[in-house]
């Protein structure tokens, strides 16, 4: 299992999307390319944005379906980082299978 | 251009200061001012700097200024930034839990230091400091990530005490909402180019829903959700088209709306024509809802907006 820490790369106000797509990149692909299990780790953020936790996950949802989260887990979030969170995953689901450019 | 720093102009009153700019002639810029008194929010300001970055300094000419508030503009750092001199002399204070001075955004990292120092200087409680961090983290990005804009994202904000309240601004002179939405939409016009902006998941970078890896189209809808839901101002201008959310009166119930134009709101089409694109937001501190609570009113309107656009690509059934 991979743990990342999302305080120790983005600080306690997790906004800077470079750093979220870093961590995408360096740490949550590979691991989950290395068929292991991810836990994105949010002791000490404080908070984060929308922008911020849609460049974390949006495209590991985009590119291993829905089905990642049963291998993904978020842990020590407070209660507005689950629900930037959910509001990402929800809006995520909801757009898989309709991926075409119109 | 001409810009003139007016008696007053707040987000409620904002309409007459930006009917009075006077965009021709952009390679110099006249700043004159009201002799009695000068009391901005500071998106005039942030407006004023962004236009004084695209002109040779030799070419900004100030009107001296009379009205006895206008150390304020020096304290904010307006000719400072125009590199302009004045012959105003103030005492620099400690700025801690007033304002923030006008600050010039280019980077991605600036933005991240910028925050984290700014936060600590407001003075705020922790639940109103991840809220003014969030809009200012959110509108910066904007600019950073598509105004194409050569100067970045000028901002500042002030804290009032008699209302209890943050005013930020925070303008650029980049290409525009609609140039960045017709990338995906097409937009006719700038103030429909505004809407599909504030729609959430709509973004100039693609059409696809839930956006790119980078890019959700979701910034400028919870910036405005999170005025909404606080009964504040907040309004966006770019090109000729003005959107402004207007304040909800205390007795009408709270809904957060996926379409702008079913807020409370007025709009102009023609107003003088601001290459790039201006956004200022009041923020009532005492009346800052708790932040989850607004997350979870987003999230409903979020995936009801989400499908409803998915239904309108529906295709029916034919009936001979």
């Amino acid at each position: 299992m991979k743990r990342i820490s999302v305080f120790d790369q983005a600080g306690a106000f997790a906004e800077n999307k470079d750093t979220a797509r870093d961590i995408r990149l360096r740490d949550i692909i590979p691991a989950l390319e290395n068929r292991e299990d991810v836990v994105l780790d949010f002791e000490r953020v404080d908070a984060a944005t929308q922008s911020f936790i849609h460049a974390l996950i949006s495209d590991v949802l985009r590119k291993y379906g829905s089905e990642v989260l049963e291998r993904m887990a978020f842990k020590s979030c407070n209660d507005t980082i689950k629900q930037i969170i959910n509001i990402v995953v929800d809006y995520m689901q909801d757009g898989l299978g309709t991926d075409t450019e119109e | 251009m001409k810009i003139h720093l007016p008696n007053s102009a707040f987000l409620g009153n904002i309409d007459s200061f930006l009917r009075g700019f006077d965009p021709s002639s952009p390679d110099s810029l006249e700043i004159t001012a009201n002799d009695k008194w000068i009391s901005v929010h500071p998106v005039v300001l942030s407006m004023i700097a962004a236009l004084g970055l695209t002109i040779q300094p030799g070419n900004v000419r100030c009107q001296r200024l009379q009205a006895k508030s206008k150390h304020y503009v020096v304290r904010m750092g307006l000719f400072k930034m125009l590199n302009v001199l004045s012959d105003i002399s103030v005492v620099e204070h400690e700025p801690a839990g007033r304002f923030i001075p006008i600050t010039q955004i280019r980077t991605s990292d600036q933005l991240t230091t910028f925050i984290t120092d700014m936060i600590p200087l407001l003075h705020l409680e922790s639940e109103q400091a991840k809220t003014i961090g969030y809009i200012v983290s959110e509108l910066a990005r904007n600019v950073l990530e598509h105004a194409q804009a050569e100067h970045g994202a000028l901002l500042c904000a002030q804290y009032y005490k008699k209302s209890n309240s943050i005013r930020i601004g925070i303008a650029d002179t980049g290409v525009g909402i609609k140039t960045t939405i017709n990338q995906s939409y097409p937009a006719e016009t700038d103030l429909e180019a505004i809407r599909l902006a504030l729609m959430p998941g709509i973004t100039g970078t693609t059409r696809r829903e839930g956006g790119t890896e980078q890019n959700a189209g979701a910034g400028l809808f919870f910036v405005k959700s999170i005025a909404s839901v606080n009964r504040d101002f907040f309004v966006i201008y770019s090109g000729s088209g003005f959107y402004k959310l207007l304040k909800k009166p205390a007795t009408k119930r709270l809904r957060l709306s996926a379409d702008p134009f079913d807020d409370r709101h007025s709009k102009e089409e023609s107003l003088p024509f601001w290459k790039g694109t201006v956004v200022g937001v009041d923020i009532t501190l005492d009346q800052t809802e708790e932040f989850s609570l607004l997350l979870s009113a987003i999230r409903k309107t979020y995936s009801t907006a989400v499908r409803d656009r998915q239904k309108a690509r529906y295709k029916h059934a034919r009936f001979i």
